[in-house]
Formats: structure tokens, sequence, C-alpha cells
């Protein structure tokens, strides 16, 4: 039985991946297990195991591919018994539903080497194959001589808005893309050979994109509304006293992880994201948690934070950052989410405003907790306080909503007790 | 709340002042009521635009009253004339002598002219453009646009505009120091209103107009001879094509002179003398009357262009590809800018600036590359972008496709035979670089061409159309077909 190898989806989110490593050779020998290839997600790296025992029959997508939709057919594996005959009756009885006309074409020219009238039309057809994938989900409105162009000088296309009719992709978009990757390229390498560096040029790394995808999105298509709010932490400081007098070690932060997942549940209406066609309300309170990692960041997530108590939601933080720190997390850890909440207090920084993550609808931007003067009753007393800042999408979160969330939140770290209720 | 109100009161007073003092002030005053100036102004109006239209003589312009449309109608009569030829092929038997009337096949021309001109000022009516009669200049240039009118009757008017369009075409060039007599010399004007048929014709200039001209009165009976100062008749075309039409025109009858340096023509009581060189050597033609066709100038002349620093080039404005000129919400338009002169660029560059003025936020470049030239001699000719000469030149790698009219079963049916499909791909990319048609209907068969380009299609969606058969457009299937060694039929 033939049997594909095709680009797996590691992550809900992710729709493409970066085809880094090839770890055995065509006609090489398969045993149900080995891992045959590498593949670079927006996240982490990944290894694709083989499922059945054969051969590596055909390799669709070259190693180093990027953007290689998720679906698309990589590799067949040709088990001992299979024929050429079978190879062939497999793919008619498929009839397409699991590969593209462009693979179906492919696995043809495999089978009949000995017919050498190929349509002479010079584009590189695995190439086009995989990018054929990219299109099957997502409709790229794209010329028909443009994307000739594009597979030809292997230019990436499926985030590119076209100036035709529509934005609709023409010759013009991808002459213009290519001008200007040139340009990038033309003074990179001058520099190269000069020997004053005043800057260096680094490619983009998955994560970097990602992040630079999604914020840009968010950035650009929710509108965001900021409410800040001080919080006493007096209250969850004694308790930390008393409970890290052992091993243990209880950050404010897991405080603010349980009293944001309380405060969702108090609001259910915060706990959504915002959709074209609907709003979708969330019956979950997975509160991700963003982690610097080297050269990127990452939000891990603790699942069902509003069943757990302190202690575990710290052991899991604990375990979720160690994790991402050495890119060790499984897509499940870091896919999904309803709200996130981003702490820089660590840094000194006192409050600032944080990017939605998206889809979410909301995200809380956590300063510094320190003593600071207040007045209350006409004295100046000292007061342990934290700014914490909360993003909101107005298309889904209305400004009202925002505010008595964020009470609640304050209410619930003022008053720790509230969260054992 | 109380200062809303206020300004709730005050508002329509500055408005109904700003109106008192702006009476005159158009959103657009476009000048020239051609194919370029009427179609703009349209668009205009349908934008919502206050639009004012200034023609001094009719409208639809050269094109509908004194060129494309005339031109036409001639033309259909040369192709009648021509057909009689094929009627005992077709079956008839047809006995005496048949004669035309020259007046009435001008007057028929005529009639077709007079009739769309009367169209378009319907549609200007329907979509209340006003028009007004009279030579239109610019007489001031401050905040606004101040336009002067000189009307039939000697008055003026002054008119201010927001935006000016300027869209007053082109007039034949002339050659300089050649006397002109009786009307032995005409332009295209007086070749479109012949009083009698002339035995001979010679035509200085073997363009679009030249050569339409040659083949209808060639068609008609009269001897024609053309003398083009370049190496191939109708320079701007496929030197394959240029060839070819030049052996079926040779072949009708019309004498060509290529490489020929025009140096006099001297009138004489009957006839006109022309004065050629080639290579050194005089050579002389005779003819009742000759028809200078050596191309266009810009109608500029008098609009004010010199005196407010309108950039000018070769006679012609000077114009960025959004229409604009180099002095701020003055716009030109068609012929009295840069090539390629003709109606359907000029309309489209109409629609294109209305829709600029009127912000518009949509992708307005015209490339010039999708813009197909026609030329409505018997047999007519064709072509859209690149010739094969001018992509070698770009050191594109080709594939080029030919296919003859000789081998499509519907030319076989109507007799029309003569030509041939020329497309050329780039290799690479697959791109419809150019395509170069000779042979009947090739006019209506080139715009198919025109929307696999515009859509940038490849040759692979051209080789997937589905053509109907039997038509004269599957020459344009096997064609492709052809570049790529797959032609069927040939």
């Amino acid at each position: 039985m033939v049997a594909q190898i095709k680009m797996p989806a590691l992550s809900p989110t992710m729709t493409e991946g970066k085809l880094s490593k090839w770890l055995i050779q065509k006609s090489s020998k398969v045993v149900s297990g080995d891992v045959i290839a590498e593949i670079e997600t927006d996240k982490a790296t990944m290894e694709i195991e083989a499922v059945e025992d054969g051969v590596l029959y055909e390799i669709f997508v070259e190693e180093g591919t990027d953007n290689v939709a998720v679906g698309s057919t990589l590799a067949l594996i040709k088990e001992d018994n299979d024929t050429e005959d079978q190879l062939k009756s497999f793919l008619e009885k498929n009839n397409g539903n699991n590969l593209s006309e462009k693979d179906k074409k492919n696995i043809q020219e495999i089978n009949s080497k000995t017919d050498k009238e190929i349509h002479d039309t010079n584009v590189d057809k695995k190439f086009m194959n995989v990018k054929e994938n990219i299109s099957k989900d997502e409709r790229i409105k794209i010329s028909p001589l443009a994307k000739r162009i594009a597979l030809k000088n292997n230019v990436n296309f499926s985030s590119l808005l076209g100036t035709g009719p529509h934005g609709r992709i023409v010759k013009k978009d991808i002459e213009d893309l290519i001008k200007s990757n040139k340009n990038i390229t033309s003074i990179d390498s001058h520099h190269k050979s000069s020997s004053d560096k005043s800057y260096r040029d680094i490619t983009h790394s998955s994560m970097r994109k990602t992040i630079a995808e999604r914020l840009v999105k968010s950035a650009t298509e929710a509108p965001h509304f900021f409410l800040s709010v001080d919080c006493d932490i007096s209250e969850i400081n004694k308790i930390r006293e008393n409970v890290n007098k052992g091993d243990t070690n209880i950050s404010i932060n897991d405080f603010i992880i349980k009293a944001s997942a309380l405060a969702l549940k108090k609001f259910p209406k915060a706990n959504c994201s915002w959709n074209n066609d609907f709003i979708r309300f969330y019956n979950s309170y997975d509160i991700s948690v963003a982690v610097a990692v080297e050269d990127g960041l990452i939000t891990p997530i603790v699942k069902n934070a509003i069943s757990k108590g302190i202690e575990e939601i710290s052991i899991e933080v604990k375990s979720l950052a160690s994790k991402a720190k050495k890119g060790e997390l499984s897509p499940e850890e870091y896919s999904g989410g309803n709200f996130t909440v981003s702490n820089l207090g660590m840094f000194g920084i006192k409050n600032f405003n944080a990017i939605i993550n998206p889809p979410q609808s909301m995200i809380l931007a956590v300063g510094k907790a320190e003593p600071r003067a207040v007045v209350s009753n006409n004295e100046i007393t000292i007061s342990n306080l934290m700014t914490v800042t909360l993003s909101c999408d107005h298309r889904a979160v209305d400004g009202a909503l925002g505010a008595q969330w964020l009470n609640k939140f304050k209410d619930f770290i003022e008053n720790p007790s509230l969260m054992l209720l | 709340m109380v200062k809303q109100i206020q300004r709730f009161h005050r508002e329509p007073i500055i408005n109904v002042i700003i109106g008192l003092k702006m009476k005159n002030l158009k959103d657009v005053i476009i000048i020239g009521g051609g194919p370029g100036g009427y179609v703009s102004a349209i668009r205009a109006s349908q934008l919502g635009l206050n639009v004012t239209l200034i023609e001094n003589k009719e409208l639809g312009g050269i094109c509908l009253n004194w060129g494309c449309i005339p031109t036409k109608s001639l033309l259909k009569v040369s192709e009648f004339k021509k057909n009689l030829d094929k009627f005992k092929e077709f079956g008839f038997n047809i006995s005496g002598e048949i004669t035309f009337d020259i007046e009435k096949i001008v007057k028929r021309s005529r009639d077709a002219s007079k009739q769309l001109s009367s169209g378009v000022k319907f549609l200007l009516k329907k979509n209340k453009v006003e028009v007004i009669k009279g030579f239109a200049s610019i007489s001031s240039i401050a905040e606004f646009i101040e336009i002067n009118i000189t009307k039939d009757n000697g008055n003026n008017e002054k008119l201010e505009t927001k935006n000016l369009v300027i869209a007053t075409g082109a007039i034949p060039k002339s050659l300089p120091g050649i006397e002109n007599e009786n009307d032995r010399i005409w332009t295209a004007k007086e070749a479109m209103i012949p009083k009698k048929l002339p035995k001979s014709l010679t035509i200085i200039g073997s363009g679009a107009i030249g050569i339409e001209f040659a083949s209808f009165y060639n068609d008609m009976g009269s001897k024609v001879t053309v003398i083009e100062a370049e190496k191939n008749i109708m320079p701007n075309e496929d030197e394959e094509i240029s060839e070819l039409a030049k052996s079926i025109f040779t072949k009708r009858g019309i004498k060509f002179f290529n490489n020929a340096q025009l140096q006099t023509i001297d009138l004489t009581k009957n006839n006109a003398i022309s004065k050629f060189k080639i290579d050194n050597k005089i050579h002389e033609i005779v003819s009742e009357n000759v028809l200078v066709a050596i191309g266009v100038k810009g109608n500029i002349s008098n609009l004010g262009i010199e005196k407010f620093s309108i950039k000018t080039e070769n006679g012609h404005i000077v114009t960025n590809n959004k229409m604009a000129t180099n002095i701020k919400n003055i716009y030109a338009i068609g012929d009295v800018t840069s090539p390629p002169w003709l109606a359907h660029k000029a309309s489209h560059e109409g629609v294109i600036v209305a829709e600029i003025i009127a912000g518009c936020q949509e992708n307005h470049e015209l490339k010039k590359e999708v813009i197909p030239g026609c030329t409505y001699s018997n047999p007519q000719i064709a072509s859209i972008g690149l010739t094969e000469k001018q992509a070698k030149q770009k050191d594109i790698k080709l594939k080029i496709g030919k296919f003859p009219f000789l081998a499509n079963g519907k030319s076989i049916t109507t007799g029309d035979t003569e030509g041939i499909v020329k497309t050329i791909f780039n290799k690479e990319t697959g791109e419809l670089i150019g395509a170069h048609l000779i042979g009947s209907d090739v006019t209506e068969l080139i715009n198919s061409l025109s929307v696999a380009k515009s859509l940038e299609t490849t040759e692979i969606e051209l080789m997937k159309t589905v053509f109907a058969h039997p038509t004269l457009s599957e020459t344009l299937h096997e064609s492709v077909l052809s570049a790529y060694d797959k032609a069927i039929h040939i």
C-alpha cells in the first residue's frame, strides 16, 4: 500500500511550515517509527516519523522549502510488495481527493519516465506542487502570469496584497517584490565584501515571522483600548510570606493568572473572540502566559486555570516556562488560550500597553509591584501597589465590560481570600 | 450643547456665501468633446462632479466625425465592391454594369457620423453634462483655473474650475514648404469627402491612415501609390505582418516605395508630381491627388499652453501615468498627449482621469502594452503588445506561434483565406507578449487577446480555452498551440 507523507498540522494555528531537513534519502528503506524529516513550525522544530515500513519512493518537497502548506504531500512511501501499477491505481482510486492535480501529474510523470513528451513550460513542477496546495484552503487571487513568475523566482506571495482589481496579485506586484528582495540581497552582499559593517541582516526565523504576522494583524485589525488600575498586593504578599517558607515559591503572577480566570468566569461576556460574522464565547478558562525566549516570545497556556490551585498553577507555569526556553513545548501546550497575561514587572516596568494576542479579546499587561505613597483619609500612607493595564478588542469587548472585568480582577487581587470561594 | 446648536445654524449661512461667490466654479472643465473628452465628462458626471464640456466643432471629435467612424463606412463600401468579384464564385449571375455614386457613398459615411454625433449629444444631456460650444483657452491660474470661452458670435465667457482636462486631440502633420492648390493635396479629412474618385492617388505615409485610404481607393478603382520613408510599410507593426501586408496589397494593385525620402510635390494644372529619393535616385510619381498621412501633432495652439508653461514634447503635452501635467489640477488625455494616438486609449484615459479627480481609490494605471491597434484595410491588420523585433531587443526568450487563415474552416466557407495570426510568448513565463494579426475581421478577433493579456493569462489558459467551432477565432487557439508545437490543424 502506497503511503503519503503529508505536512502535519502541529498546532491549530499552523497553516504552513518549513521542511527543514530530510533525514533519509530517496529510495532508502524506512521502518515504521523512523524519523524521516524535520519540520520547523512557527514555534518549534518537530520530527516526522514514518508510520509504515517501505521505501521512500519519491520526495516532492526539497529540504529547506519554506511555507509548505499543511496537508501538502511531502513524499510517498512504497511498501515492499507495492508495484508501480498499484501506485497508479491508488492514485486513480483516490481520484484527486488526497492529491492535487499537480501531485497526480508528478506521479504520472514519475511512472512514465520513458514518455519524454512532457509539456515544456520550464516550470519547476515540484515547486508548483507545493504552492498549489497553499492556495487550496484559502484562495489567493493571483493572475496566472504573476503566479508563474513568482514560482520561477521562488517568491512567496501568500501574504502579498495585489494591486489588481479586488486585490488580485498581478505581474507588476511580483516583479516589484522580486526587485525589492534583490535590493536587500545586493545591499547585503555589498556589505559582506566590505569590512565596515554598520549593521547586519538576519533572515526571519519562523517564530519572528509568526510574531510579526499575528501582531500586525492584531494591531491593525483590532481596535485596542486600554484600561489601567492600581492593585494593592499587600494581602497577596502576606500569603506569599507564609507559603514561600519552604521549597515553594509562589509568585504574584500565579495569583494574577488565577484571578484572571476567576474574573473571566464572573464576566463570561469578556471571554470571547471576534470573528467576521460572529463573536465566539468560550466556556474554558485557559490563560496564556507570555514567556520571553531567545529571539522571540511564546505564550504557553495554563489550561483550566480556574479549577487549579495557586500552587498547581505556579508549578505548571515554571515547567512551561522552562520548556519554552528550551524550545521543548509541544504544540498543544501553546495552542489556544482565552486570555493572556504579560508581565514585565521583573524588568522594573511600571506600566505598559500590550497588543492583544489574536484571536483573543483581552490581554493584561502587568507592571512592577512597589511601595507607593497613597493618599487615604487625608493622610499619606504607603501601599504596595501594582499597575495593571487591560487591552481590549473594542469589536468584542466594550469599555464598561472591560472596566467591570478589571474591577473584579482588582477585587480578587486585593482580597485573595475571595479566590478560595 | 448650546455651542453645537449655534454651529448648526451657522454652517448653512457660510455655504450660501461661498455659493454666491463661486457661482461659476466647476469641479471639472473638459476642453474637447472627442472620444477622450466626452467619455471623461460622462464618467465625471456619473461620479457626482459638476462638469462642463467645451467643444469648438462637432461632438465626437475627429474619431467620430473625421476619423474612425466615417472611414469605416467608406471601407465597408470598398469591401462590397471587392466582394462583387466573388459573386460569381458564390453562385450569382449578375449581368449588366455595376456602378457607384461617390456622392452617395460619402453621404452615407457622413450620415453615420451625424447619427453618432447626435448620440453623443444625447448621452451628455442624459448625464447632465453642461456643453458649451466655443473655443476655450486658459486665461489665468490662481487658486482655481479660469477658462475663457470665445463663442461663435464673438462673445466671451469666463468660467472657473477646480480641475481642467485638456482633451483637444491632434491634427494632421503637414509637409513644410509644400503649396496646395485646387485641393490637390489632401489630408485625411479631404480624402473622406472626395467630390469624385481620383484616377490616381499618391499617399505619403503608410501608417494606419495611409493604408486604410490606400485600401479604399485601390478597391474603388484608383491607381494608388504609397510612399514610405521607413524600410517597411506600417512601420509600427510586426515586420512579418508588414511584409505580408505589402505582398497582399501589391497583389491587389497598390504600388509601394519604401525607404523613400519625399523631396517636393509639384502641382500642375491637372496633377501633382511627387518627387522622392531612394538611395540617392530621384523618382517621380504623377497622380491626380496626394494624400499626406505622415502622422499627427497635438492640437495645442492658442490654448494657453506656452503662456502657463504646460510642458510639451514634440508638440504633445507631457503627462505622468496619472494623466497629470506639470501644472497642478491640469490633466491631459488622448491624442494631445503621448502615443498611441488611438480613440480607445483616449476614452480609457478619460475614465481614469475622471476617477482620479473624483478621488476613487482604484488602481488607475493604463498599461500601454494592453492597448490594441487596428487598421481596417482590406485585409485588416490588428495587433497588441510587442512585435517580435521589439521583444528580441528586450532579450526576451520567445515562443512564437503562427497559424494561417487558409487552414481555418470558417475562412474556407467565407472565402477569406488571406492572412495569419501570430502570437508571441515569453518562453520563461508564458506571458503573451504580443499578437499580430492580418486577415478578414481580425479587428474583432484581437479583442479576445486583449482580454487574455489584461488578465495576464499564460499560454496554458489560452490552450485550455474552448473556442467555438467553426469560427475565425479558432485561429487564435491554433496559433497559441503552434507556439508550443501542439497545433492540430497545420
